[in-house]
């Protein structure tokens, strides 16, 4: 059959079957089985009220179970078996879950991961944050605005392609057609390369180090004073983690620091961007920043538009600068929606596959789970090894879906 | 507010500097894409597109008339004389050589002595005169030139891609399509339908998606080029997005109308663990899913990539359609309750126009999900003759196998974005709206 036809037909049986069976078994449930009338017309009509939002709700609760609900456990159970030659599974505990620790693609990709996590949520917050305040006033902040959240309409294949096209690399006679490495011939190793490529940088590490501190310090704080709430032995354990996690950071922009300030750059020379270890999965994340910095822009600038204007007209009578205005009490304000939005591109990063998967296919160390998955999935054809590591990403999913159930079921009460 | 403390003009400046920094910064990969789309392969493998509107200088290869036809002898000396540009249009010469391993050798207007006696001298109009000691024969002398060529964009691409004609053909299809919309628009408001822009919109998209639908299948999109075929994809594309989009917002609105305004026990607990699958890994599907598929005889098919994509947008349908008809005023129900209005009425006539914002707000969403998905259709969509390939995979391969030739991935890459960003420039108000109902606050 014609897919097109068959799509056709698929809408029309689809929609027209959906319509058919929420009216017919409405129709059946009041005429037949608990008819209004009779003897037992109040009892009945009670109990067709009982029944009815559960024929409403059967469609959607049946694709739910199947889609979403059935595969986590399925999946659980498949990391923890393995394929028999001639068919069927038998159970062999942790082997996969070991067997994946033993790979040393899985810790690169967990590296890259984090990674990731560290930098992409980060920065499509505070690029969105910025754009946000800066267009919040401007005649021409709404075209801005649509400009910059343009990205998300594009696909993550269509924004590789892009982005390849930036990245591209010419031979040194050649004249170069990626912007990036025509930039890069633009340094030859005078004062004002230095500035750009050494000191500039140095800076933001150095920044990004001190903020690392500052969250480690606020995280650990009030454990440490007196007269603070008490807390949990949980929320204490997660202080912790957070703070320990910062310091980590911390440390690592220190390294990353001397590494920057004792490499050699290599002046003149076209580089190919995506083979850079290390530093490719820099350029691979800019895409996603590309691409989140405009659903972070739109959240945060309606949570912009709703902070209550006596109070920035007060701190305005105080004193207050712009700055002050914009850190001391417009971002504490929004502090809910930052995190909201912090959450919501992080669940997005753990689950990138497409980028990855079109740009370095994980090559030259940038594999990330959700490709190395992928791989061993459809690849390596090892579907226990490969439904371990996608138990994996759903373990560093849980903690934010039990933090959203937990605030949706807040704010329902 | 920097009026009111004190004009800061020089702090407005800087916003204004700067944001448009920002917005110049985000746009200018997708107008590389754009601009590359229109330019021949040679004119992107010499130059940066951002010179494209430049004359760029190139240079290109020029033969002399045939000795055996065009050679005087004057004074002891065989010359060959003539014009170089005999069949295209003149151009204004840099520099002039014999040999590509030096094809800038000479100024016009010199005289550059290629050895053996011969010597050649080209003029900036493109005037030579090849002179010899000895009688010249056979083909006429190759002549590089270093010219200045005027910027040029052409469509051939599109019609490698494509296939012959059918951007013109997508182009004629989006006009229509804009008439229906625009008369959609107009009957809605007649009829007195909540938001008759959105209809006017997903009418017109809706119209534009069958029109290319039923050219594929008439007069086959698909002539155009092998295995680059992206008017194949499209309609691939097409065919798995369509279907995906309409069926979920069915299944969901009715599940948000219970979950919304019907009472009964455990709806709370359904309605955490519906924002709790919101954040599932689709990653963890895949293996499940697939076996089910193939043990119940769906196979790696349409009907498989629909009802994947169904139960994938199903959480964010029924949170966002329920969180909207959840703020629907009580009265109006009520009202029609006492009025003797089953639920089934209240549903089709009451709740389902009124909530046509979040509708349309989720049916942007899934059809740009949809749309761009690459993952959902590797897995579940895979047929051996690429019959089904849809465009992400497609680009994909072309990366692989074409990855020198920009133009044919730049315009591949542009055909798949295009239909996303006019629903997005188009629609852009009901996606905002989406985002902000669909975040977990």
């Amino acid at each position: 059959m014609n897919p097109a036809i068959q799509g056709l037909m698929t809408i029309v049986f689809g929609v027209g079957g959906c319509l058919a069976y929420f009216f017919l078994s409405n129709v059946v449930l009041d005429t037949f089985i608990f008819p209004a009338k009779g003897k037992n017309a109040g009892r009945n009509i009670n109990r067709a009220n009982m029944v009815r939002p559960w024929l409403f709700l059967f469609p959607a609760l049946l694709v739910l179970g199947l889609y979403l609900a059935y595969p986590v456990f399925e999946t659980l159970r498949l990391s923890l078996s393995a394929r028999l030659p001639g068919g069927g599974y038998e159970f062999v505990g942790l082997d996969n879950y070991r067997q994946l620790l033993n790979e040393s693609k899985f810790w690169e990709a967990l590296r890259n991961n984090f990674l990731w996590l560290a930098v992409v949520p980060a920065a499509s917050t505070a690029i969105g944050l910025l754009v946000a305040q800066l267009t919040d006033r401007i005649s021409w902040g709404s075209a801005a605005k649509s400009l910059i959240f343009m990205p998300m309409a594009i696909s993550f294949v269509g924004a590789s392609v892009i982005f390849k096209l930036i990245y591209d690399t010419r031979p040194a006679a050649l004249e170069q057609i990626g912007i990036l490495n025509a930039i890069w011939l633009q340094f030859d190793g005078g004062i004002w390369s230095t500035i750009t490529l050494k000191v500039v940088p140095a800076f933001i590490i150095v920044a990004f180090g001190i903020v690392c501190v500052w969250i480690a310090w606020l995280l650990v704080r009030p454990m440490i004073q007196k007269g603070s709430r008490p807390e949990g032995p949980f929320i204490k354990v997660v202080r912790v983690i957070l703070a320990v996690l910062a310091l980590l950071l911390a440390f690592k922009s220190v390294t990353g620091l001397i590494s920057l300030l004792s490499a050699t750059l290599a002046y003149g020379q076209p580089q190919t961007w995506l083979t850079v270890p290390f530093y490719n999965n820099f350029f691979l994340m800019v895409v996603l920043i590309w691409i989140q910095t405009g659903f972070a822009m739109v959240i945060l600038s309606a949570a912009l538009r709703g902070i209550p204007e006596e109070t920035v007209e007060a701190a305005i009578v105080d004193g207050a600068g712009p700055f002050q205005i914009f850190f001391k009490i417009k971002v504490p304000q929004i502090m809910g929606t930052i995190v909201v939005v912090w959450t919501t591109i992080t669940i997005t990063v753990l689950k990138v596959f497409d980028i990855v998967f079109a740009m370095t296919n994980g090559q030259w160390e940038t594999q990330v789970l959700a490709n190395y998955m992928y791989d061993k999935l459809f690849r390596a054809f090892d579907w226990g090894v490969g439904s371990a590591a996608a138990m994996v990403i759903m373990l560093l999913v849980t903690p934010i879906l039990v933090w959203n159930v937990y605030n949706a079921r807040k704010e329902m009460r | 507010m920097d009026n009111i403390a004190g004009s800061k003009s020089s702090l407005t400046w800087a916003v204004h500097i700067s944001t448009l920094l920002l917005v110049i910064l985000w746009v200018f990969p997708t107008v590389g894409l754009f601009v590359s789309s229109f330019r021949t392969g040679d004119q992107i493998a010499t130059s940066g597109w951002w010179k494209a509107m430049l004359p760029s200088e190139q240079v290109i290869t020029l033969r002399t008339a045939s000795p055996d036809e065009a050679m005087q002898e004057i004074d002891g000396v065989y010359v060959v004389e003539g014009n170089l540009f005999t069949e295209q249009g003149s151009l204004d010469i840099g520099a002039f050589g014999t040999s590509s391993r030096d094809p800038a050798a000479a100024e016009p207007g010199a005289t550059f002595d290629m050895g053996d006696g011969e010597t050649m001298t080209v003029l900036p109009n493109g005037d030579y005169r090849w002179t010899s000691t000895e009688e010249l024969s056979g083909r006429g002398q190759r002549v590089f030139v270093t010219a200045e060529i005027p910027p040029e964009f052409t469509l051939a691409n599109y019609d490698t891609v494509l296939g012959q004609g059918v951007l013109q053909s997508l182009i004629t299809f989006a006009a229509g399509s804009i008439v229906v919309g625009f008369a959609a628009f107009w009957i809605a408001r007649q009829i007195g339908f909540a938001g008759p822009k959105g209809v006017g919109f997903i009418v017109g998209i809706l119209a534009f998606a069958l029109l290319t639908w039923i050219y594929g299948i008439g007069t086959g999109i698909r002539t155009g080029a092998g295995s680059d075929d992206m008017g194949k994809a499209f309609f691939a594309t097409l065919t798995v997005t369509v279907p995906a989009t309409i069926i979920p917002i069915v299944v969901a609105a009715f599940a948000a109308y219970a979950l919304a305004w019907m009472d009964f026990p455990g709806r709370a607990l359904l309605i955490a663990a519906i924002v709790g699958l919101l954040v599932v890994p689709l990653q963890l599907a895949l293996i499940p899913l697939l076996r089910f598929h193939l043990n119940v005889g769906i196979g790696k098919g349409y009907l498989g990539v629909w009802l994947a994509h169904t139960g994938f947008g199903m959480p964010l349908a029924i949170y966002l359609l329920r969180n909207y008809m959840a703020g629907l005023p009580r009265d109006i129900i009520e009202n029609a309750k006492v009025d003797g209005a089953t639920d089934f009425q209240i549903f089709t006539k009451i709740i389902l126009p009124l909530s046509f914002p979040a509708l349309a707000s989720f049916a942007i969403f899934q059809f740009l999900w949809t749309w761009n998905d690459l993952l959902v259709a590797k897995v579940f969509l895979i047929d051996p003759t690429q019959g089904t390939t849809v465009m992400t995979d497609q680009i994909v391969q072309l990366m692989g196998s074409r990855g020198g030739q920009w133009e044919i991935l730049a315009t591949a890459a542009f055909v798949s974005i295009a239909v996303p960003l006019v629903v997005f420039f188009s629609m852009q108000k009901y996606l905002v709206r989406g985002l902000l109902a669909g975040s977990v606050k």
